[in-house]
C-alpha cells in the first residue's frame, strides 16, 4: 500500500472578497517554510497533511531551491521559447536508482540519482537542464539520512548545472521498500546537427574511454562490507555533460555516445556492434583499469569489463577526428585519463573481440544475468 | 598488477610457445594424431579461455577440457535434494553463487528463491555460519561443492560450528575427490589422452603425491600446474619434454604453493569431519566408487543428510544433452546438437553450460572467435540504455 501525495500543494482557489485579508493570513501561514522536528519518517510523512508539508518544505524545497520549483504548483512549467534556442530536440529520459548501501566511498543515492539522469541525457548530445525527483521512503528511515541524500542531490545538481523542478513523495510501510529509493526524471535539448546513436557504427571509426573502468561496482561491492576487504577504491560517480561539451566543440558529428553503467563497458560495446552490425575490436592493453580494482576482480573471480561505471563514457568517433576529440577529452577533468581502446571492424558482425597482451583474441560476450545485485 | 604481471609477461609467453612448437614439430615427424593433453580443473579451462591460449598453440597440440568444474559434474538428483531442503519452511539455503542457476529437474535453486525459498550467495562457509549465528530460530543449511580444495574450509567450519554448539547449521555434503574422478575417465576405453595438466589448488591441499597412480599404473605423464597463462604454458612445455624424452613422470610446476605432500592441517581437517562415500554420481560420468566425501557419524548433527528427509532420486540428463561425452574429453561442445541453440548461458539443458568454468560456457563465452564457423551465429538483440 502506498499513501501519496505530491511535493506541490496549491491553497485553496477559492476566494471571496470578505474573507479576503483572513484567506491572506492563512496562505501567508501555510507558505512559510515549515521545520521537521521528527527523528525517523513515518506513515505520516506521506499522508498529504502536515507532517508531509513539513517534510518536503524542510528537507527537499530548501535544498532543490529555484523559480520553476518554488511556485509549488503539481508542475514545473517550462519556457518553450527558451529552449528552442538551444537546438532543434527534447532529450527526455528516466532511471530509478536502488543502490545498497545509500552511501558509499564517492558518492550516495543523492549523487548518483542526479549524475545518472544528467549523464543519460547528456549522452545523446543534449544540454541537460531540469529533473524531476521521485522518492519512495521507507516508513522508519532517518530524517538524518534524507536531508543528507538531499544535500548531495543540490551539491551534484549545482556542479552539473540542472535544476530539480518537481517532485513527488510516497511512504511505504517497513519492509515494502528498502530504504530510500529514488527516480528522477530529466529533459534537455539536444543541439542542432548532433544526432550520435548506436546504430551509426562504422568500419574504421574509433573507441575511446574517459578513464578508469569498474571503480564504481567495484566500490560498492567493498562498501557492503561483506568482503572484509580494505581499498581506497572510490565510485567514479560524477557529471558528464561537460566532458560531451568538450566533445561536440571538436566533433559534432560524433558516431555514438553512452555511459557504461550496469554491465560496464562490456555492455556497451556489445549493444553498439549489435545495433550497428559491425564489429568492435579493443585492446586489452589500452584499457585504463586500476590495479586495485583488477586485484578485486582477481578475488572474487569477476571482469572488470563488466563492473559497473557511474562516471565514464564510451566515445565512437570517425577515424580521422580520434586524435582531436582525444586531445580534447583529456583537457576535461573527467576525461583525464581518456584512452582509444579500439577501433570498429567488419567482422565478425554484431560481436566484441578482446586482443589479449598476447596477441590472442577473446570474445567479449553479453552478460547473462547479474555478476552484482544492485549496484545503482 | 604486483605477483601477477610476471605470470602474463607476453614475451616469456611467446619463448615458451616457440619452445612447445619445436618440440612439436620434432615429436610430429613420427607421429599423425595431435597431442590431447586434459587440464582437469575448471579453473585451468577459464584461463585457458581468457588469455586465448588455445589459439596460441600448434594445432598439433590439443586441449581437452576435463570433468574439473565441481558445478558441471553436480547432477540432477542432488540439485533436487537441494531445491527440497531449500523449499522446508523455516530453512535458510546458503550456496557459492555459481550453483544458483544449476537446473535440477524441474528448477534451479535461482527458481526456487523466486518462488518464495530463502536462498542466500555467500562467499565462504563461514559467512553461513554467521548466518546461522544471527538466526537461531531457523535452520542455516550450507552447500558443500568442490573438489579437496574447498573441503578444508567446510571441515573447518563443521569444526567451528561444533566448538561453538551452533545447533542450527547444517552441510548438504557434495565434496568430490579428483584422483578417483581421473582413474575412471582413464579406464573408459574411447578417451584418447596423452597426459594430464594437474590441478593446483586441489593439488595445494593433497599434494602431488597422489597422482603416482596415474603415471604409474595409466602410464600418463602428469604436471601440476598454476592458474596464470604462464604457469599452464609452462606445464604443457614440460609434458611436451616429457613426450619427447619417452618419460611418464609426476611433475610439479607450481611450486611456489604446492608440496609432495600436500598441506597437513588441511588434510587433517578433511579427515575429522568427512570419509569417503561407497559411491558418488557424477553427472555424465554416472558413478564412480569412492569419489565423494561425506560426514562421518559424529558430526551428524551437522549432517542435512540426516537431519532431512531427502527424495535421493537419480535423474537422468537430457536425451540430446552430450555433457557426459564433453566431460570426458571425447566430444567438443560444439558436437553437442544443443549447444549454442536450446541450451545457453541464459536457459542452460545441462550444467557444462552454466559455471563459467564449464567447457560449455566457456567456449560460449570465448571460444567462438576460433570456432564460428562451427557455430550458429548470435542473435541480434534488443539494446537496453541504462
Amino acid at each position: 500500500m502506498t499513501l501519496s501525495s505530491s511535493i506541490s500543494s496549491s491553497p485553496s482557489s477559492s476566494q471571496r472578497s470578505s474573507q479576503h485579508s483572513l484567506l491572506q493570513n492563512a496562505q501567508r501561514l501555510n507558505r512559510s517554510r515549515q521545520k521537521l522536528r521528527d527523528k525517523t519518517v513515518t506513515l505520516a510523512h506521506g499522508s498529504g497533511g502536515k507532517a508531509m508539508r513539513q517534510l518536503i518544505d524542510d528537507i527537499f524545497v530548501s535544498n532543490f531551491d529555484n523559480s520553476l520549483l518554488s511556485p509549488l504548483e503539481d508542475q514545473a512549467r517550462i519556457d518553450l521559447a527558451q529552449l528552442m534556442q538551444m537546438g532543434d530536440r527534447l532529450a527526455f529520459t528516466t532511471d530509478s536508482y536502488v543502490v545498497d548501501p545509500l552511501f558509499f566511498p564517492g558518492g550516495d543515492i543523492g549523487t548518483l540519482a542526479v549524475n545518472g539522469t544528467v549523464n543519460d541525457l547528456a549522452m545523446s548530445g543534449a544540454t541537460p537542464l531540469y529533473l524531476t525527483c521521485g522518492m519512495i521512503l521507507e516508513e522508519g528511515l532517518s530524517i538524518e539520512t534524507l536531508r543528507q541524500v538531499a544535500i548531495s542531490m543540490k551539491r551534484a545538481a549545482a556542479i552539473a548545472g540542472v535544476q530539480i523542478v518537481t517532485g513527488d513523495t510516497k511512504v511505504v510501510h517497513r519492509g515494502a521498500a528498502d530504504k530510500l529509493f529514488i527516480n528522477t526524471a530529466g529533459i534537455g535539448v539536444v543541439r542542432s546537427q548532433v544526432s550520435p546513436a548506436a546504430n551509426r557504427l562504422e568500419p574504421g571509426d574509433m573507441i575511446l574511454v574517459n578513464g578508469e573502468l569498474g571503480n564504481h561496482g567495484a566500490a560498492i561491492l567493498i562498501a557492503r562490507g561483506e568482503l572484509a576487504l580494505e581499498t581506497d577504491i572510490t565510485s567514479d560517480c560524477q557529471p558528464l555533460n561537460g566532458l560531451v561539451d568538450r566533445i561536440l566543440e571538436v566533433c559534432p558529428e560524433v558516431k555514438a555516445m553512452r555511459d557504461a553503467t550496469r554491465g560496464g563497458l562490456a555492455t556497451v560495446l556489445n549493444e553498439f556492434a549489435q545495433s550497428s552490425g559491425v564489429g568492435i575490436q579493443v585492446e586489452e592493453r589500452s584499457l585504463p583499469i586500476r590495479e586495485e580494482v583488477q586485484g578485486v576482480c582477481e578475488l572474487l573471480g569477476l571482469d572488470p569489463l563488466y563492473l559497473a561505471n557511474e562516471g565514464k563514457m564510451v566515445v565512437v568517433v570517425p577515424r580521422e577526428k580520434a586524435e582531436a576529440v582525444w586531445v580534447a577529452m583529456r583537457s576535461h577533468p573527467t576525461g583525464a585519463d581518456t584512452m582509444i581502446i579500439g577501433e570498429v571492424v567488419e567482422a565478425p558482425i554484431g560481436t566484441v573481440v578482446l586482443k589479449t597482451a598476447f596477441g590472442a583474441g577473446r570474445i567479449v560476450d553479453m552478460l547473462v544475468g547479474d555478476q552484482l545485485p544492485r549496484i545503482c | 598488477m604486483k605477483y601477477v604481471d610476471e605470470f602474463r609477461d607476453p614475451q616469456k609467453a611467446s619463448a615458451l610457445l616457440q619452445e612447445i612448437q619445436q618440440i612439436s614439430d620434432r615429436i610430429h615427424t613420427q607421429r599423425q594424431r595431435p597431442l590431447k593433453i586434459m587440464e582437469i580443473c575448471g579453473g585451468h579451462t577459464h584461463s585457458i579461455f581468457k588469455y586465448g591460449l588455445e589459439d596460441l598453440l600448434p594445432p598439433t597440440v590439443e586441449l581437452v577440457h576435463g570433468p574439473g568444474c565441481p558445478v558441471c559434474i553436480m547432477p540432477k538428483g542432488r540439485l533436487d535434494d537441494a531445491i527440497a531442503i531449500a523449499t522446508h519452511p523455516n530453512v535458510i539455503f546458503t550456496t557459492f553463487g555459481d550453483v544458483l542457476r544449476v537446473p535440477g529437474s524441474e528448477q534451479s535453486l535461482l527458481q526456487a528463491k523466486a518462488a518464495g525459498a530463502d536462498v542466500r550467495m555467500v562467499y565462504s562457509p563461514l559467512d553461513a555460519l554467521q548466518i546461522a549465528r544471527q538466526h537461531p530460530d531457523q535452520e542455516v543449511v550450507f552447500f558443500g561443492i568442490g573438489f579437496e580444495t574447498t573441503a578444508p574450509s567446510t571441515a573447518l567450519t563443521i569444526l567451528q560450528a561444533e566448538a561453538e554448539q551452533v545447533r542450527n547449521f547444517s552441510l548438504f555434503c557434495n565434496h568430490v575427490l579428483v584422483v578417483p574422478a581421473m582413474e575412471a575417465l582413464l579406464e573408459n576405453p574411447d578417451l584418447q589422452l596423452d597426459g594430464f595438466v594437474g590441478p593446483g589448488h586441489v593439488s595445494m591441499v593433497i599434494g602431488s603425491d597422489p597422482y603416482t597412480v596415474i603415471a604409474g599404473r595409466y602410464r600418463k605423464p602428469l604436471v601440476v600446474a598454476g592458474f596464470e597463462p604462464l604457469d599452464i604454458l609452462q606445464a604443457v612445455w614440460m609434458l611436451m619434454q616429457q613426450f619427447e624424452q619417452g618419460r611418464c613422470e609426476v611433475e610439479n610446476q607450481y611450486t611456489r604453493l604446492v608440496e609432495a605432500g600436500g598441506n597437513s592441517v588441511a588434510l587433517d581437517a578433511i579427515q575429522r569431519v568427512f570419509e569417503v562415500r561407497d559411491q558418488f554420481e557424477w553427472r555424465g560420468l554416472g558413478s564412480i566408487p569412492e569419489s565423494g566425501l561425506k560426514m562421518r557419524s559424529p558430526y551428524a548433527q551437522f549432517d542435512a543428510e540426516v537431519k532431512f528427509d531427502l527424495p535421493g532420486r537419480s535423474v537422468a540428463d537430457h536425451k540430446a544433452c552430450a555433457c557426459g561425452e564433453i566431460l570426458k574429453g571425447v566430444l567438443k561442445p560444439w558436437d553437442c546438437k544443443v549447444f549454442g541453440t536450446a541450451c545457453t548461458p541464459e536457459n542452460p539443458i545441462g550444467s557444462c553450460m552454466v559455471s563459467s568454468e564449464g567447457a560449455c560456457a566457456a567456449y560460449y563465452k570465448y571460444g567462438r572467435l576460433s570456432t564460428q564457423e562451427k557455430l550458429p551465429q548470435p542473435k541480434r538483440v534488443m539494446t537496453a540504455v541504462h
